[in-house]
């Protein structure tokens, strides 16, 4: 109970009213569906109750050492994010409606908006949305837009959430038609894209994919826009700490899944959707926009802008529905990024391929298990098993405590029995080398 | 460049110079309940324009406003000026925030619409 | 280090080629193994900061912002109660928050085990039988109720096509219809506020799919002939979806289900406690009635045997609405907030903010007129009175006002069926001496303002900023550095 209110106070404010008993003011509301009987308990509990029993529920999952990745990595949390992150006038702020009130928001956004364009290379970048798959549907609506056209192309690489969730948001609209560009070698067939691309919104692509290989991206978006098409670029930001960005490869609009930049897995959220364009695109981004001006002193300030492309404007005629985004998960990303600068994040990307490398290496030296594909990866990898890798994953889990990564058949038949496993800096050798022997034991 | 008098006037606030090609804005009035636009979006030359069908949009910082075609016809040419600089809008509506020209496929629609006295008069009524 | 009170530089104006703050020693990145021609050719332009650089200048940038701890937030249908610090601690415990998304179901039974429980609590407080906690906010709940809508008549062998909503609605409800391809019928509301029953009939139709409905309405007032509104929209064969950014009027009061709702959504950051973050992360639900239950988003939790297991329906599921379970974190805290209220006790919440919200009405009514001749619920809309919009007066003025007397403004212009409307909402967690405060700088406003016109205009006068620009932001923006 968070109410302040003593019977007195009820009894002044209602005489204040003027209203001699609560139930006056509520005489609008039917008195027949007034007070229904709730089936929830009599009691509620005490603070230490509370955390008792949540501390109980927390207990009851397990930490295993995990090499699951599939689009939610395991990162170490700086204590300095937590710090600034729990400042409550960053956590109990609203919206930045009042710009004078809220500049300490509305500058960390601008400051997140600039980091996402560094990290990809992009013209510009919105205050967020809700995670990497939403990010990626809302890029792919905007190349619809600006294309009018209705084919959408995607690289078989691209994360299976994701377009589900694409899929979801396109549910209404049957004319709308997916054509997957068929893996070679775990990559997109690069070769197959002329003919694919013909009257295509735009080539959606996954680098590093979800399979974990980084696509070589040269000369793709020259190919798509020989078609008239857009590129849309889903990447890790971490991953960009080395490898080649979608400015760099000439991407359209470029997502992410900013749960990278040290945020807690969760069980899958909050997390945070990095969206970002060329500049020519620009409003056609989603949701909400921070931008530099200047007050009437000539001082420097920041206010929410390009607002008439939004829903509390343009209604039914907006980009986008989205009215709440991620704004505190952009703080933590822009203070992580912050404290590493450009070389931490270097050191991070090259951690998460050398623990991955040294993980594939290991692993495709026990007996009957293989590396799936021959290409580059960054921070997973796919390996073959004998026999059931779903019931492998279980024992280990059960025999070991390691989780030793997502079984894929249910995702991708044809890759038959295997494993993507990932590794990201939070792994020692010591950790692997225990995954190995896991495995081994289990094998 | 046309004087306030010597155009036509719809009801949703655009104002049209009639001739072969037809020259497409928005009233001095209109500019001034919007404020300062800052954007445009326009038509695209060829785009086939219905009457009384929404074709351009003008917004200001905190709001958007549709612009109706006056007429059914064809773009023929749009004024890439006042995407560069949406303030020529405020400043100069009739003349150099001229929107888009079109060629009209039926010039008698223009007939319907009004002229300055009764565009000032509608105003004033609308304000009551 | 620049650290004086005037800075207002951004970080990467205080960026030191060279300076390091935190590194990543593994040793395993020796063995990084990233061919050239797919390396990152162009320098990353991060700013380079030691660690307590970055510390300061966020600390800082804090010290900017008002903030429902430090400061009294109205805001009209936000519902800006207070965060109780408890349910940060819960969804920090590591058990919760280090939990990969795709665990083994036999790794997530405590957090599987209080997702049932949440939503067993929630959908007895709305009266209704299922729930989804997949959306990730009150718009991407709307979303997903108008796909369940979507696909229940699609089961049903029926083409609907329109959604109906008044126009005080929030601007979310025509934007999610529209995203769905729906076409929006706008009803104009009635003088007192309410929705007209009559023009609703004369609206709906088979090809109505769907009413949306905020209740309270965005007015702060209650729909008294609910029964007539949900009997005229199951007669047309269509589904009552309530917008429940408002529930906070009604929670524990009264149950939705039980005058009709087919289906409504939650905000956990409203409702619920859960803090917005500067905006967001929020979470969302859609709680439905047995005959939606089916389209639902999967996975849902059920419970099997001695344990939970995550639920992949039928079939007949919509699909995902978002990569993964959900905001899971922000559902954490909202357990919390549910542990620490009783049936009787979730009543309370909404009887003091409905008596807060007619206590802030009462003493303001005078100078500034309250839109509604009735009492509200859980929020009322004033507008500046005749007095002051003679001075020129407007309610941006009475904002900017209001911030420098240290509170933050009520929602403004919103709902915009009211001319100048603000719209003041102080929930449930705000006590007797902080609105007696809040209404003294109110009528100061007015008095300061009728006095010198020119000066409240000008406000605020006490902020790191004055008013800014907006025009010059829009009209060449600069968004990054």
């Amino acid at each position: 109970m968070y109410i302040p209110h003593t019977k007195k106070d009820k009894e002044e404010m209602l005489k204040a009213i003027g209203a001699s008993s609560f139930e006056d003011l509520v005489k609008q509301v039917p008195s027949k569906f007034l007070w229904p009987k709730l089936n929830l308990p009599g009691e509620s509990l005490d603070e230490s109750q509370a955390a008792a029993l949540l501390s109980g529920l927390a207990g009851k999952n397990c930490r295993p050492l995990n090499f699951l990745g599939a689009g939610a990595y395991e990162r170490y949390t700086p204590a300095a994010v937590k710090a600034i992150t729990s400042r409550t006038e960053f956590l109990t702020a609203y919206t930045p409606y009042q710009p004078e009130a809220s500049q300490g928001t509305l500058q960390a956004i601008y400051e997140f908006q600039s980091t996402v364009s560094a990290l990809y290379g992009m013209d510009c970048a919105n205050a967020s949305m809700y995670d990497g798959a939403s990010s990626f549907a809302e890029a792919v609506r905007a190349a619809v837009r600006v294309t009018g056209r209705k084919k959408i192309v995607y690289a078989a690489g691209v994360n299976p959430q994701y377009m589900d969730t694409l899929k979801t948001y396109f549910a209404h609209s049957p004319e709308y038609s997916y054509v997957k560009v068929p893996m070679k070698d775990g990559a997109m067939d690069k070769a197959a894209l002329p003919a694919l691309l013909e009257g295509a919104a735009c080539l959606a692509v996954q680098t590093p994919n979800f399979l974990g290989l980084i696509e070589d991206m040269s000369g793709v978006a020259e190919t798509a826009k020989k078609a008239g098409a857009l590129l849309v670029a889903a990447a890790d930001p971490v991953s960009l700490g080395i490898l080649a960005t979608p400015g760099e490869y000439g991407a359209d609009f470029a997502v992410g899944e900013g749960q990278s930049l040290g945020l807690p897995l969760a069980y899958g959220g909050p997390y945070l959707g990095l969206f970002s364009c060329k500049k020519e695109h620009v409003r056609q981004m989603p949701g909400r926009i921070c931008g530099l001006t200047k007050d009437k002193d000539g001082k420097r300030g920041f206010v929410l802008t390009l607002q008439a492309r939004e829903q509390h404007i343009r209604r039914d005629k907006a980009a986008s529905n989205i009215c709440s985004n991620e704004a505190l998960c952009a703080l933590a990303a822009t203070v992580y990024s912050a404290l590493y600068g450009p070389e931490g994040l270097k050191e991070l990307a090259e951690a998460n391929s050398g623990a991955a490398a040294f993980a594939a290496e290991r692993l495709a030296g026990i007996k009957g298990v293989s590396l799936k594909f021959k290409g580059p990866f960054f921070n997973e990898f796919v390996v073959s098993v004998p026999g059931s890798a779903a019931k492998l994953r279980e024992k280990v889990l059960a025999a070991r405590g390691v989780d030793i990564g997502l079984p894929l058949a249910p995702l991708y038949p044809e890759l038959g029995e295997t494993l993507l496993v990932c590794a990201t800096e939070t792994k020692t050798e010591a950790d692997i080398l225990k995954l190995e022997a896991a495995i081994k034991e289990a094998l | 460049m046309p004087k306030p008098e010597e155009v036509k006037y719809t009801k949703t606030h655009e104002w049209v110079h009639l001739g072969a090609e037809a020259a497409v804005g928005i009233s001095d009035h209109a500019q001034h309940e919007m404020g300062d636009v800052v954007f445009v979006e326009l038509p695209k030359v060829g785009q086939k324009l219905e009457k009384e069908k929404p074709c351009a949009v003008v917004e200001s910082v905190k709001s958007a406003f549709d612009i109706y075609a006056p007429v059914s016809g064809e773009v023929t040419a749009v004024n890439e000026a006042v995407t560069g600089d949406p303030a020529l809008l405020n400043q100069s509506p009739l003349d150099n925030g001229w929107l888009f020209k079109m060629k009209a496929s039926n010039p008698a629609e223009g007939e319907t619409m009004m002229d300055w006295a009764a565009y000032q008069e509608f105003i004033k009524q609308a304000a009551h | 280090m620049i650290c004086s009170v005037t800075d207002n530089s951004l970080s990467i104006e205080k960026s030191d080629a060279g300076r390091r703050g935190l590194c990543c020693k593994n040793p395993l990145r020796a063995k990084a193994n990233v061919p050239a021609n797919l390396r990152r050719k162009s320098p990353l332009r991060l700013p380079e900061l030691s660690e307590f650089d970055v510390v300061r200048h966020y600390t800082r940038l804090s010290r900017l912002n008002f903030s429902v701890d430090t400061h009294f937030y109205p805001l009209g249908s936000c519902t800006m109660k207070y965060n109780p610090r408890f349910n940060e601690e819960a969804a920090a415990l590591e058990g919760f928050a280090a939990l990969h998304p795709l665990a083994h179901d036999t790794c997530a039974q405590g957090t599987l085990e209080l997702l049932h429980d949440l939503s067993a609590r929630l959908t007895e407080l709305c009266g209704l039988d299922a729930i989804t906690l997949q959306p990730a906010a009150g718009a991407h709940s709307e979303f997903t109720g108008l796909l369940l809508a979507k696909a229940y008549f699609e089961a049903k062998g029926e083409n609907r096509t329109e959604i109906v909503c008044p126009d005080s609605a929030h601007g979310t409800n025509p934007a999610t219809a529209s995203m769905m391809g729906f076409t929006t019928v706008n009803l104009a509301s009635k003088p007192d506020g309410r929705l007209d029953v009559e023009e609703l009939k004369k609206h709906i139709g088979p090809k109505t799919a769907v009413l949306m409905l905020t209740m309270p309405n965005t007015l702060g007032i209650f729909e008294s002939n609910i029964e007539a509104i949900a009997k005229a929209v199951h007669d047309a064969g269509a589904l009552f979806y309530m917008d429940g950014a408002n529930l906070n009027a009604l929670i524990g009061m009264v149950k939705p289900g039980d005058f009709g709702v087919d289906l409504m959504h939650l905000n956990f950051h409203k409702t619920f406690s859960t803090p917005h973050g500067g905006g967001g992360p929020g979470a969302g639900a859609i709680v439905c009635s047995k005959a939606l239950a089916p389209f639902l988003p999967v996975p849902t939790v059920k419970k099997s045997g001695s344990g939970y297991v995550s639920d992949f329906g039928d079939g007949r599921s919509i699909g995902k609405v978002k990569a993964f379970f959900g905001n899971t974190g922000i559902l954490v805290r909202a357990y919390a907030y549910m542990l620490a209220h009783s049936a009787a006790e979730f009543g309370d919440i909404a009887r003091c903010a409905i008596i807060n919200a007619n206590y802030v009405r009462s003493l303001l009514m005078d100078i500034y007129p309250s839109y509604s001749k009735e009492y509200c619920m859980h929020e009322c809309v004033l507008t500046p009175g005749a007095d002051m919009t003679a001075k020129g007066l407007k309610t941006l003025d009475v904002a900017k006002g209001l911030l420098d007397r240290g509170f933050h403004a009520p929602t403004i212009y919103f709902p915009t069926i009211v001319h100048e409307a603000i719209m003041i909402e102080p929930t449930e967690t705000e006590s007797k001496e902080t609105l007696d405060e809040f209404v003294a700088a109110m009528r100061d406003i007015h008095d300061a303002g009728i006095a010198d016109p020119q000066k409240l205009k000008d406000a605020p006068h006490t902020m790191p900023v004055k008013r800014l620009d907006e025009v010059q932001a829009a009209r060449q923006p600069n968004l990054h550095w």
